[in-house]
């Protein structure tokens, strides 16, 4: 039996995805998260079933890929019921996209989510009337807190069973005219669909929706056209407008008699934007957050990282006084230990912080609101404030950024927002940045470190965009109210991608570590160093940071870890200067994005676009890292 | 077919403008925007579309964008978009 998860954005799709299969999709209070479909197995009353999430949309034949995606899943796949997920706060916008479900032929139900939500700004919603009106099982929902759930999935099975058929709402009847006749010649034409939907699809959007019809039909695509111009002679309107206009208006007719507006009282929500978006406080508090944001991951971090990295030498030279040193298994043993030291005493302290901090921005719904402030800003780098979620993701990793990239609607502005947020510091160069610069130099240099890495970005941004000239839609975003974040939710969420780093980064740090002792035994590190000498010479570089930086591309935070093992040191500052510390991160902080960027980049890209990027990137680390050690040089 | 109605003598000024020139708390109705590059989709998609009231709530500094409350949502339009969305001035309590 298979499931799946419709509703608008921010509507708390992928929050009930996550409660019942556990942990696996990101989830944020902005639109766009799910950009890819999920897919989960969960157990309801003794049945199998296939959960999917599919990702946000405000109809079904929006503009960008990932709303497409909606579409074209439920014509591909076995679908048994929709489980239509609604924001009871915006009950009208909702319902716009349950009559286009409406009209598809499938069991659904429909969940009102937010119910708690609704109660406290004054909202009442009928639900027996609604159910009345849309003639399928409208149940209520507070996904956030697990409320609801398990009746919604029950009546979701009830709907297979009985395989409940759904009635769609009638249009005008000048329009119900031509939906019947066109829906009449396609009588017959194989679809996943009632030939009523695919009428009413192509009568929207035309030759785009053809692929909605199988091949063999000639005269349909005339039949269309004619149609579309008569309608538009009509109501001198594209079609697509009339259409969408008439079931916004029904969507607004059934709000109107099943809605009670209660009081609505100005809560802390709104008076809270009147300071962090205030013209001269909104910025004030965004730097102000951001700055708090960093002192306390290095607060937390820096405690942990010290007292760490003590009890691993102390292991280390435990073992090391059990075998000899000097042996293989001694090499091999300190590349183990030193892995995992990486690990745990330098990633995870501050990773962890990191991603419960942004977890708790994401939910609240800050981040749409630094979308708001920054779309000036971000128009200077040749885009629109909308690219700014790209790259607050990438703080937490530039896969996730890459990907988001897709909610943008142009393919230049695609290119421009990935190359740009592959250059923002992910978590892993946080780990370098301030596990080498913040623990060495203080927190106030590595704050210096992420504002010049914001200027190489802007500048990079404004020379690409003179290569590419603007011609961006602007930015049109949806801006929740804030929510408490959920204590569950945040851990949940922060796990979730923490366990990426834990389950497939980890290990590759211990192999690192130990191929790199082995090249250190074997004497091939050397070798390896001499290729990369060009590149460690004119940076002011050891030598020895050859290696690491190499073995950098797999995942960023090995170049740190392999450094510390590569000079054979235990404290940093006795082998590196402070320039050369800087210099060092400023390079790893920008060169090549890792492996799994890489892939990522020539998935969404192509792999013309990838290699371009990433021969950008290498230029600029270049540059940016000469530059750093002049500054450097200049302060210490 | 069409009557032809002499105009009387009135002030009445056609109030269009765009909604990029208008005031923070200005209730408005949307007459039209070019459709175009996704844009038309992606406001319709958030319920603006013309005959729609739209309240200006905020409006960030230095050409930023807009906040604007439809139908109880909040939706941030960047001032390129706002320039491309013709609007007339409403009363506030109209619904």
């Amino acid at each position: 039996m298979r499931f799946v998860l419709i509703g608008q954005p921010n509507s708390g799709k992928s929050t009930l995805f996550n409660q019942v299969a556990g942990y696996r999709a990101e989830t944020g209070n902005f639109s766009g998260t799910t950009v890819a479909y999920m897919d989960s197995k969960v157990r309801v009353s003794g049945e199998v079933i296939n959960l999917v999430d599919l990702p946000g949309t405000y109809t079904l034949s929006g503009s960008n890929p990932a709303e497409r995606e909606t579409l074209r899943y439920l014509r591909t796949h076995e679908v048994d019921v929709i489980v239509n997920i609604i924001d009871a706060t915006h009950l009208a916008q909702g319902l716009s996209l349950t009559l286009e479900l409406l009209e598809l032929g499938f069991p659904v139900v429909v969940a009102v989510n937010m119910m708690d939500e609704a109660t406290r700004v004054g909202l009442a919603i009928d639900g027996a009337q609604l159910q009345g009106i849309l003639k399928v099982p409208v149940l209520p929902l507070v996904a956030s807190k697990g409320r609801g759930v398990r009746r919604l999935f029950l009546t979701a099975m009830d709907a297979v069973n009985s395989n409940g058929k759904t009635q769609r709402f009638q249009y005008s009847p000048d329009i119900e005219i031509f939906i019947a006749k066109l829906s009449a010649s396609l009588d017959g034409a194989e679809s996943a669909f009632g030939p009523d939907a695919v009428a009413i699809k192509l009568l929207e959007f035309g030759q785009d929706m053809m692929e909605m019809v199988a091949q063999d039909a000639p005269d349909i695509p005339q039949l269309i056209n004619q149609s579309r111009k008569k309608i538009e002679q009509m109501r001198g309107k594209d079609p697509v407008w009339v259409i969408s206009g008439e079931r916004h208006v029904i969507a607004r007719n059934i709000t109107d008699q099943v809605l009670v507006q209660g009081e609505h009282r100005l809560g802390w929500r709104d008076r809270l934007d009147d300071i962090l978006l205030h013209p001269i406080w909104g910025y004030f508090f965004l730097v102000g957050i951001l700055l708090l944001f960093f002192e306390v991951i290095y607060g937390i971090g820096s405690i942990f990282e010290g007292n760490l990295l003590n009890v691993f030498t102390e292991v280390e030279n435990f073992l090391l006084n059990q075998v000899n040193g000097e042996t293989l298994i001694g090499g091999v043993i300190s590349g183990i230990v030193q892995g995992v030291a990486g690990g745990a005493a330098i990633v995870l302290p501050y990773l962890i912080p990191f991603l419960i901090g942004l977890g708790i921005m994401e939910d609240a719904g800050y981040l749409p609101r630094v979308a708001f402030l920054m779309d000036a800003l971000m128009h200077r780098m040749g885009l629109h404030g909308k690219a700014i979620v790209p790259f607050i993701l990438g703080y937490g990793c530039n896969v996730p950024a890459v990907m988001s990239a897709r909610m943008l609607e142009d393919r230049r502005d695609r290119f421009l927002a990935s190359a740009l947020a592959t250059l923002v510091p992910c978590a892993a160069r946080l780990a370098v940045v301030f596990g080498l610069v913040a623990f060495y130099l203080g927190p106030r240099i590595a704050l210096g470190i992420y504002l010049f890495n914001l200027f190489v970005i802007a500048l990079t941004g404004r020379i690409i965009s003179a290569l590419l000239p603007e011609d961006t839609p602007g930015l049109i975003l949806e801006v929740p109210v804030y929510r408490l974040p959920t204590i569950k939710t945040t851990l949940n969420k922060t796990w979730f991608r923490a366990k990426e780093f834990i389950i497939e980064a980890w290990p590759i740090l211990i192999v690192g570590s130990i191929l790199l002792a082995l090249f250190n035994f074997y004497r091939l590190s050397e070798w390896f160093n001499l290729v990369v000498k060009p590149i460690t010479w004119i940076l002011g570089l050891p030598e020895e940071a050859g290696v690491p930086l190499i073995f950098g591309i797999l995942r960023k935070e090995l170049s740190l870890i392999m450094l510390r093992q590569a000079l054979g040191v235990a404290d940093f500052s006795t082998a590196l200067t402070a320039v050369q510390m800087i210099t060092f991160t400023v390079f790893v902080v920008f060169y090549v994005p890792c492996l799994a960027t890489i892939a990522v980049l020539r998935r969404e890209l192509g792999s013309r676009d990838m290699l371009v990027i990433a021969g950008i990137t290498v230029v600029i680390a270049l540059s940016a890292a000469m530059a750093a050690r002049g500054i450097a040089a200049l302060i210490f | 077919m069409y009557n032809i109605v002499p105009i009387q003598e009135t002030t009445q000024i056609e109030d269009t403008m765009l909604l990029v020139d208008v005031d923070r708390d200005a209730c408005i109705r949307v007459t039209k925007f070019s459709e175009g590059r996704g844009v038309g989709a992606k406001l319709r998609q958030l319920g603006i579309m013309p005959g729609e009231k739209i309240i200006v709530i905020r409006k960030a500094p230095l050409g930023g964008p807009l906040l604007i409350d439809i139908q109880g949502r909040t939706v941030a339009i960047g001032r390129g978009v706002a320039s491309k969305i013709e609007v007339e001035r409403i009363e506030c309590d109209s619904s």
